[in-house]
């Protein structure tokens, strides 16, 4: 037991004195010329938006149209790395949705895609429209189908190879997010009239706390979609920054010694991004349809008693 | 550089609190979930749901904190 614990403490020795060998190494080589720091740098350009499209050949620019004045905002329109797979999935979202229409109209008994995509939309209709929104929310399945199969599509893209994720864009996920809080809106304007709709946000108090109650309502309308676009972005992020991180450690030790963990690891969290892309559409969608469902609720009465909180 | 190498310490201190509290939070919800499905099987899908809906708006505060890290960070 002695002599297996005195060697198990000097194998540990050993490995942290070689350990600490490579990082000095790494550290001493980081010397002015060689910028250790660039190459850190390199790996997380990866995750940025730019004007360069990644291909196994080389790469590609691409187009750049000056930035559009209106008012007193620049839009810059111009077609980035993120905004091409943007427009890619959003290609492939309505190829394969109208393919598998085609299909399932052909044959009673869906197959192939066909099936595949039935499955996703039986899920989104039975499991979130159905059970969030009652039988109402039906009208709104279109829209939540859209959002799934959209961020879906995107989140999928950017675990390919020279793909990149738009979700891990702050501004696509604002946009994903615009169009949820105008739906919530929509939704609830819709199934309780515009009065009631207004009424709701003086939250059924004394007229004496409106000057509270209403700005603190009219926030929470806002924190819904704000929750749902940095949820998306950060968990988008998060996956990739783990990976860069990972594989960081083999610039880090300039040594292929570490090269089994990077290898282990990065394929572990990988296929935790394969599920974290399917569970944030899932997220995105359910959450959106739960918002439009307190919205659409306040139709049955007692909307103070059960709202005013 | 003094207040720039407090912010970089603030921002990394906060994100270790935030992730302590969430993790905490996020565990003991699925502690919960999975003595309830122990229970009564028949409605884990249920219980499933609620789950992924609570985990979610924790997560949802969990990034309003976050956020203010990497302002913080990025200063």
């Amino acid at each position: 037991m002695r002599i297996d614990s005195s060697a198990l403490a000097d194998t540990v020795r050993h490995a942290s004195a070689s350990v600490s060998d490579s990082v000095h190494a790494a550290v001493s080589n980081a010397a002015p010329g060689q910028g250790e720091k660039l190459d850190f740098g390199h790996l997380l350009d990866h995750m940025k938006n730019s004007q360069e499209l990644e291909f196994p050949g080389g790469h590609l620019e691409l187009p750049h149209f000056p930035p559009i004045q209106v008012g007193g905002i620049t839009f810059d329109l111009s077609i980035s790395k993120h905004v091409f797979f943007l427009l890619l999935s959003a290609l492939i979202v309505m190829l394969v949705a109208v393919y598998a229409a085609r299909r399932n109209r052909k044959s009673s008994v869906p197959s192939g895609v066909g099936n595949l995509v039935e499955v996703f939309v039986v899920f989104i209709r039975d499991e979130v429209a159905v059970p969030n929104m009652g039988k109402g929310g039906l009208t709104y399945l279109p829209f939540l189908l859209t959002t799934f199969f959209f961020i879906l599509i995107m989140n999928l893209i950017g675990l390919i190879p020279y793909g990149a994720t738009s979700t891990s864009n702050v501004s696509v996920t604002a946009g994903l997010a615009l169009v949820a809080f105008i739906m919530i809106q929509v939704a609830a304007i819709r199934a309780q009239g515009l009065k009631h709709y207004l009424a709701h946000l003086s939250g059924g108090v004394h007229w004496a706390l409106w000057p509270i109650m209403i700005p603190v309502e009219i926030l929470g309308l806002f924190t819904k979609p704000f929750a749902l676009c940095m949820r998306l972005f950060a968990n988008m992020n998060g996956g990739h920054i783990v990976l860069l991180a990972l594989i960081g450690l083999v610039l880090l030790f300039r040594s292929p010694a570490v090269a089994p963990l990077p290898v282990l690891f990065g394929v572990a969290i990988n296929l935790l991004e394969l599920f974290v892309a399917l569970l944030q559409a899932y997220i995105f969608t359910m959450l959106t349809s739960l918002f439009m469902g307190f919205g659409m609720q306040s139709e049955h009465g007692d909307e103070h008693a059960e709202h005013a909180h | 550089m003094e207040a720039n190498a407090l912010a970089y310490l603030g921002a990394g201190l906060g994100a270790g609190l935030v992730v302590l509290g969430a993790a905490f939070g996020i565990g003991k919800l699925a502690a919960a979930t999975m003595e309830a499905t122990g229970r009564q099987p028949e409605v884990a899908g249920q219980v499933r749901t609620s789950m992924i809906i609570s985990a979610a708006l924790i997560e949802g505060a969990t990034f309003f904190a976050l956020a203010i890290c990497i302002i913080l960070a990025t200063k």
